[in-house]
């Protein structure tokens, strides 16, 4: 398993977030969270993340448990987090926010900015643009192309789908299934059914902070009462 | 007046403006890095002050070796720095402003009194700097060789930090973590360690600008902190807090001011300062180069 996780319990300040939520990754997989908007999805990949630390349950990332490590620990085991506001560095150009994630994480392996630009030719287009002047499109493809800029073993993905016009979620799916197939474990919470479908092997569903439902994707997107009891909007 | 006269209280006006950019750069740099969660840091003239102490005790031990003693007294004061941030100020990023100013100026009176157990109450004398003794005559009349020496330092200082941001890796680093600590975080930037050392570059900055003041102030006293740290934050605020660029020209502007202030109206000169930070407010409350409030 690459990613192991055993009864979460996520709190933000007095609010219980996530409750006893037990899931897992295998090396190479793709997963996907599906649920409503704030069920929780964002909180397990930032509790996965280290940027809000479980008060209680095991997480463990090829076998070692790294609950209550820092971000940047998990960044250098070899995680990476795209959050679904995406957060490009504003005071930093297009190449600057692949770069910085490079030389960071201390990792190498397939992923240079030649290859992140040859797979978002856009990004080569931009190079020298500020971070805040670039569209919201090309934030997304940079946010990905950071996120594989440190080489991970595994990336967390939030809404990657969200805000895209449906060609270029079309476009997307092709691109993140390249990643996979380059052994690439992915992570992603999305509400596009469709696009998880494509992506994923399996999901596992969310409902009110607790984990509620897991089977393939196929499976999910067949049991109508499984969609129209957690899934349809 | 003659044009002799402006050109010399213009060169007096630029050496104070550079003065006050030296400790006001320090103020900017902490301010701006740790400014996501807006650190105010009314210690930072303390560095000051203990910079112009730990440098004069060094040279006085030291042989009178100035340079020697600018070289290792704002190092002391570095250790100093590190202390607060990472004992004291880091537990405090997260709670109100008002209680980060609080316990900032808990430090300023903790350190006026230090300097008095260990310096004494008394005013020190300061030495002369080798090589910058004396005046250079400009248009027939003589001027410090000394302030001239600061008039170029100030820029100098300024090219410096601007390289340092906005061309260096751990600029690149700075500037990353300054707009978003948690995603510098999450890209594998170890943000409380970061911080520390950018709080000990600022405490270095502000002790440099209290060693050079050694031999301009020509007395050292205990609270001489507190009277370059008004004008500091005066300037970090009429620049735009967190501005670099913004704090050097405001304090040219406020150097240039209290010297034509000095020399032309002596009883309102403090009074054109906050008159201007004022004006400054009221026209644009971010200051010159701050982001929109």
């Amino acid at each position: 398993m690459k990613l192991q996780v055993e009864s979460i319990n996520t709190y933000y300040g007095k609010s219980h977030i996530l409750q006893d939520v037990s899931f897992d990754v295998a090396s190479g997989e793709a997963v996907a969270l599906l649920g409503r908007n704030g069920v929780g999805k964002t909180t397990t990949l930032r509790s996965v993340m280290g940027l809000s630390t479980p008060r209680a349950g095991s997480i463990r990332f090829k076998d070692k448990e790294i609950r209550g490590k820092p971000a940047h620990f998990m960044a250098k085991a070899g995680i990476a987090y795209m959050p679904d506001d995406l957060r490009i560095f504003p005071d930093l150009t297009c190449e600057e926010n692949l770069e910085i994630a490079r030389r960071l994480s201390k990792r190498t392996g397939y992923w240079s900015k030649k290859r992140v630009e040859e797979l978002f030719p856009v990004l080569g287009e931009r190079r020298r643009q500020m971070g805040i002047n670039l569209s919201g499109g090309e934030k997304k493809m940079l946010g990905m192309g950071r996120a594989l800029m440190a080489n991970p073993e595994m990336v967390l993905l939030d809404e990657p789908s969200e805000g895209l016009a449906p060609m270029i979620v079309a476009s997307l799916a092709r691109v993140i299934e390249e990643i996979r197939d380059k052994g690439m474990t992915i992570l992603m919470a999305d509400q596009n059914l469709k696009f998880c479908r494509r992506v994923c092997k399996r999901g596992y569903i969310l409902e009110k902070g607790r984990m509620v439902h897991a089977d393939t994707m196929e499976a999910i997107m067949a049991d109508d009462t499984v969609i129209g009891k957690y899934l349809a909007l | 007046m003659d044009l002799k006269s402006i050109v010399h209280v213009c060169l007096a006006g630029l050496s104070t403006g550079m003065f006050i950019w030296l400790v006001a750069s320090g103020l900017t740099l902490i301010f701006g890095v740790l400014g996501v969660l807006g650190v105010l840091n009314f210690a930072h003239g303390s560095f000051y002050m203990l910079g112009a102490y730990c440098c004069f005790t060094v040279l006085s031990r030291l042989g009178d070796n100035f340079w020697l003693g600018l070289l290792i007294g704002p190092l002391c004061v570095c250790v100093v720095g590190y202390v607060i941030e990472r004992f004291f100020l880091r537990y405090v990023y997260r709670i109100e402003l008002p209680y980060q100013l609080l316990l900032t100026f808990a430090f300023v009176l903790l350190f006026d009194d230090l300097v008095k157990i260990i310096w004494g109450a008394g005013s020190l004398g300061s030495p002369s700097v080798p090589g910058l003794a004396g005046s250079v005559p400009i248009l027939g009349r003589n001027f410090p060789t000394y302030s001239l020496f600061i008039i170029a330092v100030g820029p100098l200082v300024a090219l410096g930090l601007w390289i340092l941001i906005e061309k260096t890796w751990y600029g690149r680093i700075i500037r990353a973590a300054s707009s978003d600590r948690e995603m510098a975080s999450a890209i594998g930037v170890n943000v409380p360690v970061l911080f520390t050392a950018v709080f000990m570059f600022g405490a270095w900055l502000g002790a440099m600008g209290g060693g050079l003041a050694v031999p301009y102030v020509g007395l050292l006293t205990p609270g001489m902190g507190e009277a370059i740290i008004i004008d500091a934050f005066v300037v970090a605020v009429i620049g735009g807090l967190g501005s670099l660029k913004g704090a050097f020209l405001g304090a040219l502007i406020i150097g240039l001011l209290s010297s034509f202030g000095t020399r032309f109206i002596p009883t309102f000169d403090m009074f054109l300062t906050f008159i201007l930070m004022a004006a400054v407010l009221l026209w644009r409350p971010q200051g010159f180069f701050g982001e929109a409030v």
